[in-house]
């Protein structure tokens, strides 16, 4: 035996990925469904998206507060009867806010499915949003926010955003302290009846799924003035900042900085943005990226720095993220640079190349991994307004990228003037 | 249920193999029975560390991630105060990949000092990132201090200082693998679209030629029982008031563990619980409050931990947290409210098990309990805990002559 000597492996680009295709059916009320039914436990997850996020709200952290405060209350039970009801059956329901979708998910062991469903119905129709529950969300609230500014990762993000869409924008807007005194039952009350009762939504059920599924979703949601979503949202401009660099004081004490350096980036409906996920995994996207191999393994400014480019629907950015040593910030970002450089003058070697290839379609394979993960990329295709074919073109432009378009695409992206640059210690 | 297979090898190496045929993927699991608690009180920080420089490559393959990511797999690792555990996942087809890796780096480490000196500076960034530049960073490094005297767990995993890991030297480094990496010392859980036969045949190549080395044997001071209540108080550059209070508890294979475990349940970790209800709903006196035991090896700590509602004092907070634990040990709890906590134990357990990489880890954690079987009975001896067993051992638990508590002030 060599030890010396790599065993034989199969190339990862070789193996034959197949997404499990999901089953759809329509609700009553014309609401679709999207299951796919599969894994070991006799567990599954329902999730509710609806087209709630802050993309439709007129007043800051409204969506959210909606989204948050739909545990706290109907006009048949306190917050604390909701939370019994799901905690007794071992369940969990949780809410989640985004940008153009807010969520309502349910987690549970397949047998207690019936006895969970009315309580979301509940839920998404009856909720009340009482002053006692908005006053103690907004204490807590406010509290938390207090102790998140304090953060420089948490700063920094917020600010960046801001620079690359603009702070009225809905992907670069964030919540101040005033913005959460302002908030009143009323909006609440009013962003729920149109986006929530009356609302837009797609439902995604995955797991050990009942032969009944069907009947039970229609009977717990098909009757309501629910609908599909339309396909449409008003197209908001952004208004990005002029000024590129900027250095924030945020923490006299504090011993490290956040470094953010960022470029808008196209959707993924743009010819470039498959390719540039390859781009990205060279350049920072996993452990053995440049950004990794130089800025933590060779220097140790960092205990980490990823690149990536942001989950958005609309426009995108092209994100590196770091916390570093504060002495060693202005250092990383001109290390960050030459990674650029070196990416848009010289070409990738083949093994670098197809250590990448192989590392990207082993981390789908890998994903692929159980119910929940292949309905979340179901799910990440289907709000996006894409079909299988972009799973398939993702795994083939994978495989078959060539060092030259890398290159060019690196020469058209990766120059340094375009980038904001960001560093809040 | 969780299946698997169980052989030991000549050289003491222990090896579980659990088959999922529903994935394309194999994980390969190697824990190691050495964490933060072997470590000499004047070098902290090392099992922590180490795990770093296990990624700095081996005597034949001079960089672990590379063959790993050609082979289109994942890794990664995490240091306990107990243990340490190393994991993979890969396509099955190159299972073999995992276990000429996880064997090279068990036979010998390629130690460098370059890659010790980055790795010093990556774990130095790590501690600043986690614990210092962040509010409330240093609670656990004060409360262990505080809860425990002569057992190890006085540290926490990432060490007690600094200056622990800057000094760190490559003679260290070389004693603490020889000491703790070996054979005899690990467990080995392969899991996934694999079989019995393979793993046979590959930990035979692989692994049965390394030495068996010496075993270690573990022996940690105990910590004596806590005879009176102990506080600190602090002041920092933090927003809110914040109070922490923790009780010894029970080692884990202790059956008391699954009692303490469930009264974490009771008193919080829902929207139905009774801190969150009493304390931050009804009463708001806190913004949040958490009950929670790290699930330690050795006897561990249950904490109730919460930020103040400003205005507060911090007199009041503790009195109200204090009642809540009276009624609890005068009242105890309903048959409903246990059998929900119960529940939500089986629940829990069930998602945990939904990816072969935690089935695996967890396999591999039970195997160092004693017997990876525990994972199917786990859930018999929640089941079996009783109202009354909650109500007396809340009176034992939180007995006030073993209390900690830290009483963490905002300076502005």
């Amino acid at each position: 035996m060599n030890r010396k000597e790599a065993p034989i492996i199969k190339d990862a680009i070789e193996f034959n990925l197949q997404l499990k295709p999901y089953r759809q059916f329509i609700l009553n009320n014309g609401v679709p469904v999207y299951s796919v039914d599969a894994g070991t436990q006799e567990v599954l997850q329902v999730e509710l998206v609806f087209y709630a996020g802050n993309w439709f709200e007129k007043q800051n952290a409204i969506a959210f507060a909606t989204n948050k405060l739909l545990k706290n209350g109907t006009s048949h039970k306190t917050a604390f009867q909701i939370n019994e009801e799901f905690e007794y059956y071992g369940a969990f329901c949780s809410r989640a806010c985004y940008n153009e979708t807010a969520v309502v998910s349910l987690s549970a062991l397949s047998k207690y499915l019936p006895a969970l469903l009315p309580v979301i119905r509940e839920m998404i129709t009856d909720s009340v949003f009482t002053d006692d529950e908005l006053n103690i969300f907004k204490q807590n609230f406010n509290q938390q926010l207090r102790v998140n500014l304090q953060k420089c990762d948490f700063v920094a993000n917020r600010l960046c955003d801001a620079y690359l869409y603009g702070k009225n924008h809905p992907y670069g807007t964030y919540t101040e302290s005033s913005d959460i005194d302002a908030i009143e039952s009323g909006m609440l009350k009013n962003f729920f009846k149109d986006y929530y009762i009356n609302g837009q939504v797609a439902i995604f059920v995955c797991g050990k799924l009942p032969g009944n599924i069907e009947q039970l979703l229609n009977n717990a949601f098909g009757d309501l003035p629910l609908r599909a979503f339309d396909n449409k949202l008003t197209f908001l401009k952004e208004t990005p900042a002029t000024g590129k660099k900027y250095r924030i004081q945020n923490d006299a004490e504090a011993v490290q900085g956040a470094i953010r350096i960022a470029r808008p980036f196209p959707n993924r409906h743009h010819p470039d943005f498959i390719k540039v996920i390859v781009l990205n995994a060279l350049f920072g996207g996993f452990f053995g990226s440049r950004l990794m191999s130089n800025i933590r393994e060779d220097k140790g400014y960092t205990y980490g720095i990823h690149s990536y480019v942001q989950n958005h629907i609309q426009n995108s950015a092209w994100m590196i993220s770091t916390e570093a040593g504060k002495d060693v910030c202005e250092a990383t970002i001109e290390e960050v640079y030459k990674e650029m450089k070196i990416l848009r003058e010289e070409l990738v070697g083949e093994d670098e190349l197809l250590l990448v290839r192989n590392y990207l379609i082993g981390t789908i394979l890998g994903d692929l991994d159980g119910p929940l993960q292949i309905m979340g990329r179901w799910k990440n295709l289907l709000l996006n307004n894409l079909t299988e074919d972009y799973f398939y073109k993702t795994i083939d432009t994978i495989k078959t990228i060539s060092a030259e378009e890398l290159r060019d695409l690196a020469k058209k992206y990766l120059n340094p003037t375009e980038f904001y640059e960001l560093v809040v210690i | 249920m969780i299946n698997f297979e169980r052989f030991e090898t000549s050289n003491g190496l222990r090896v579980l193999v659990h088959q999922d045929k529903s994935t394309p993927m194999a994980v390969v699991n190697v824990l190691y029975d050495v964490g933060a608690r072997d470590e000499d009180p004047s070098k902290t920080g090392f099992a922590h560390l180490f795990e770093h420089l296990m990624f700095g490559g081996s005597i034949n393959i001079p960089v672990y991630d590379d063959p790993l990511q050609l082979a289109g797999g994942e890794n990664n690792a995490f240091t306990t105060n107990d243990l340490t555990n190393y994991y993979c996942q890969l396509p099955a087809e190159n299972l073999e990949t995992a276990f000429w890796l996880e064997s090279d780096r068990m036979l010998s480490l390629a130690f460098g000092q370059k890659s010790l000196d980055v790795q010093r500076k990556v774990v130095c960034e790590e501690f600043k990132e986690h614990y210092i530049n962040k509010p409330y960073g240093d609670v656990w490094h004060k409360l262990r201090a505080l809860a425990y005297k002569v057992h190890p767990y006085r540290w926490m995993t990432i060490g007690a200082e600094l200056s622990h890991i800057e000094n760190a030297t490559l003679d260290e480094v070389k004693a603490f693998f020889k000491k703790h990496y070996n054979p005899s010392n690990a467990i080995l859980v392969v899991a996934g679209n694999v079989t019995l036969e393979e793993v046979k045949k590959y930990t035979e190549k692989w692994f049965v030629p390394i030495p068996a080395g010496e075993k270690y044997i573990r022996n940690l001071p105990i910590e004596p029982k806590q005879t009176e209540p102990r506080s600190l108080t602090v002041k920092a550059n933090v927003p809110l008031d914040a109070l922490y209070k923790c009780w010894h508890i029970y080692p884990r294979n202790d059956k008391r563990y699954y009692i303490a475990d469930l009264i974490t349940e009771v008193l919080s970790g829902g929207g139905s619980s009774r801190l969150f209800q009493s304390l931050v709903k009804e009463k708001q006196l806190f913004s949040n409050i958490d009950c929670f035991h790290l699930g330690s090896t050795d006897a561990g700590l249950l904490t109730v931990s919460g930020k103040l509602v400003k205005g507060v004092s911090m007199h009041e907070a503790e009195t109200a947290i204090n009642e809540e634990i009276n009624k609890l040990q005068q009242e105890g709890v309903s048959q409903r409210e246990l059998e929900k906590v119960k529940n939500k134990t089986e629940s829990m357990m069930a998602f945990e098990d939904t990816s072969i990489t935690n089935r695996a880890a967890s396999l591999a954690m039970y195997e160092l309990m004693g017997d990876a079987d525990l994972i199917n009975k786990e859930l018999d001896r929640y089941r079996a805990v009783t109202a009354n067993d909650i109500k007396e051992e809340s009176k034992i638990i939180f007995d006030n002559s073993n209390s900690n508590t830290l009483y963490y002030y905002s300076d502005n």
